[in-house]
């Protein structure tokens, strides 16, 4: 769902008040975090979706890293995972259910967590993922809301995941275009998280389903900032340009577009860009908020454990009404 | 007899796709009209025309958005930031060594650059180049052409003046250091003879 219906929704549900709730819904973060004790808080979340690619064995792997991620993207470490199916299995053989769940288990294995059980119902499309719980230190959570003025921001995977998937369907995308974008999905956001805690970062979302845009406007509404980014520092997977410029964009990208429209300020960015900007990705990068004089540190230690598209694309700024600025 | 894509119902990339499936199809210079029912797959496939840079016209029925594309032949796609480009002649004749050879290439290289796809925004004529632009010069017809072309011609007016040709400037502008200076400072390539 977008995120303007999903916030009316929520809105008109109870919310729950607890000492021990550290982080919940309220925020748009990508997990729940309840503290149990002083050194040790869980990390909850859960994320399904309908399959992007053909290939059944991906498309587990696929799903995995981006239910990890919302664990990751908090600051904490995996734990244990339950997976999530629904299958038709008159219409569908079984050996493709296996396909999925192998590339799951084969990511949660990745990740060091252990898949404990899981529950699949009788549904027309097939749809997986996973719910997962981690741990983190309750100091240490890197939430929406810990952006501070003076921050530099890090993205670590380039974007559009969606344009592509957009293109597969249309038969037209390129085999360079979809195998950069499967290893994109795949790519757990664990070395990306390990690398951003040893460092220690103010905060952190992943870019998934509201694309680079909507995430960016969640930090700066929860932490009350503003984003200044250089469109032109914002790695791109191949094609991508091209593609969006044909008008091969999903519609997801132009909701997503319609509900920051008074949240996000572009200065000189063709509407390629924005639409780019707003596609929705799987399994995407972190975007990640840390004091200026650790941005290059965090840049250097994650490239050199192989996240080498890691990019520093924007700064904090302080403000009364927070927004995006993007600049082309 | 208009070709027809209804993409109403359908899901992004389809009305995209669809639409590119028959303009392949299509004769140049035909028209094809896809009909499509929300406002994501208009702009979707008005930005597919334009990006081909084929002429593309929308027109409302009720809830559905007509989409007409006419086929062209052959655009090569513009360059989305041309260079620009400055011609500078500081003398009537091209080159040194021999006065009337230079006369000749001079003439020949004005005809040709009247001719290039390839123009410069401005061509700037300073010391005797400026005999270039008055009456009686060989080359008049090629400076009138790149002018009717859009070239900006300047002519130095201390130079004209010195020359005391002021009054046969027959194209162009009269002009002066700092408006030749800012040509010269603002251009990508400047062509100096």
């Amino acid at each position: 769902m977008g995120p303007g219906e999903l916030g009316e929704i929520l809105c008109q549900i109870p919310s729950f008040d607890h000492p021990n709730l550290l982080v919940s819904g309220a925020t748009m973060d990508d997990a729940g975090v309840y503290k149990l004790d002083s050194e040790t808080a869980l990390v909850q979340t859960v994320d399904y979706f309908t399959p992007m690619v053909d290939d059944p064995y991906i498309f587990g792997q696929v799903a995995a890293a981006n239910a990890l991620s919302d664990v990751y993207a908090m600051g904490g470490e995996p734990l244990t995972a339950m997976n999530i199916t629904a299958f038709p299995t008159n219409c569908l053989s079984l050996d493709i259910l296996r396909e999925i769940l192998t590339g799951g288990a084969e990511k949660v294995r990745e990740a060091g967590a252990v898949i404990v059980g899981g529950h699949t119902i009788e549904d027309k499309e097939p749809k997986y993922g996973l719910a997962v719980t981690g741990l983190v230190h309750p100091d240490k959570i890197a939430g929406n809301s810990g952006a501070k003025p003076g921050d530099v921001v890090v993205l670590t995977k380039p974007l559009g995941t969606g344009i592509i998937a957009t293109a597969i369907k249309g038969e037209i995308a390129s085999p360079e275009a979809v195998k950069k974008a499967v290893e994109n999905m795949t790519e757990l956001n664990k070395t990306a998280a390990q690398t951003m805690q040893k460092i220690g970062v103010h905060g952190c979302t992943d870019v998934t389903g509201f694309g680079f845009l909507g995430h960016a406007w969640e930090i700066c509404a929860a932490s009350g900032v503003t984003m200044e980014v250089e469109s032109s520092l914002i790695p791109l997977l191949p094609d991508v340009f091209d593609l969006a410029n044909m008008g091969i964009v999903p519609a997801g990208a132009k909701a997503n577009l319609k509900y920051l429209q008074d949240k996000v300020e572009f200065e000189g960015v063709s509407d390629t860009l924005q639409d780019i900007l707003a596609d929705p990705q799987t399994s995407g990068g972190l975007l990640i908020t840390l004091p200026e004089d650790k941005g290059l540190q965090l840049i250097r230690e994650l490239r050199n454990r192989g996240v080498l598209e890691a990019n520093i694309i924007g700064t904090i700024t302080e403000s009364k009404s927070p927004k995006v600025i993007v600049k082309g | 007899m208009e070709n027809m894509v209804d993409a109403r119902g359908k899901a992004c990339p389809q009305p995209v796709i669809c639409t590119k499936k028959a303009l392949e199809k299509l004769e140049s210079n035909n028209s094809l009209v896809t009909i499509v029912d929300n406002e994501v797959a208009r702009d979707n496939v008005v930005k597919y025309a334009k990006s081909l840079e084929y002429p593309v016209e929308v027109q409302q029925k009720q809830q559905d958005f007509y989409i007409k594309i006419t086929k062209q032949d052959g655009i090569e796609p513009q360059l989305e930031s041309r260079t620009r480009q400055v011609v500078l002649l500081s003398s009537s004749k091209l080159g040194e060594g021999d006065d009337k050879l230079g006369d000749v290439l001079m003439k020949s290289f004005l005809y040709t650059l009247a001719q290039s796809d390839d123009l410069p925004a401005a061509v700037i004529m300073m010391n005797s180049g400026v005999k270039l632009a008055v009456e009686g010069s060989p080359v008049l017809e090629h400076l009138m052409e790149l002018n009717k072309k859009g070239v900006e011609i300047l002519a130095c007016g201390t130079c004209l003046d010195f020359f005391n040709l002021k009054d046969k400037l027959c194209v162009g502008n009269i002009s002066n250091m700092y408006t030749i200076l800012e040509y010269l400072l603002s251009a990508d390539k400047t062509l100096n003879f």
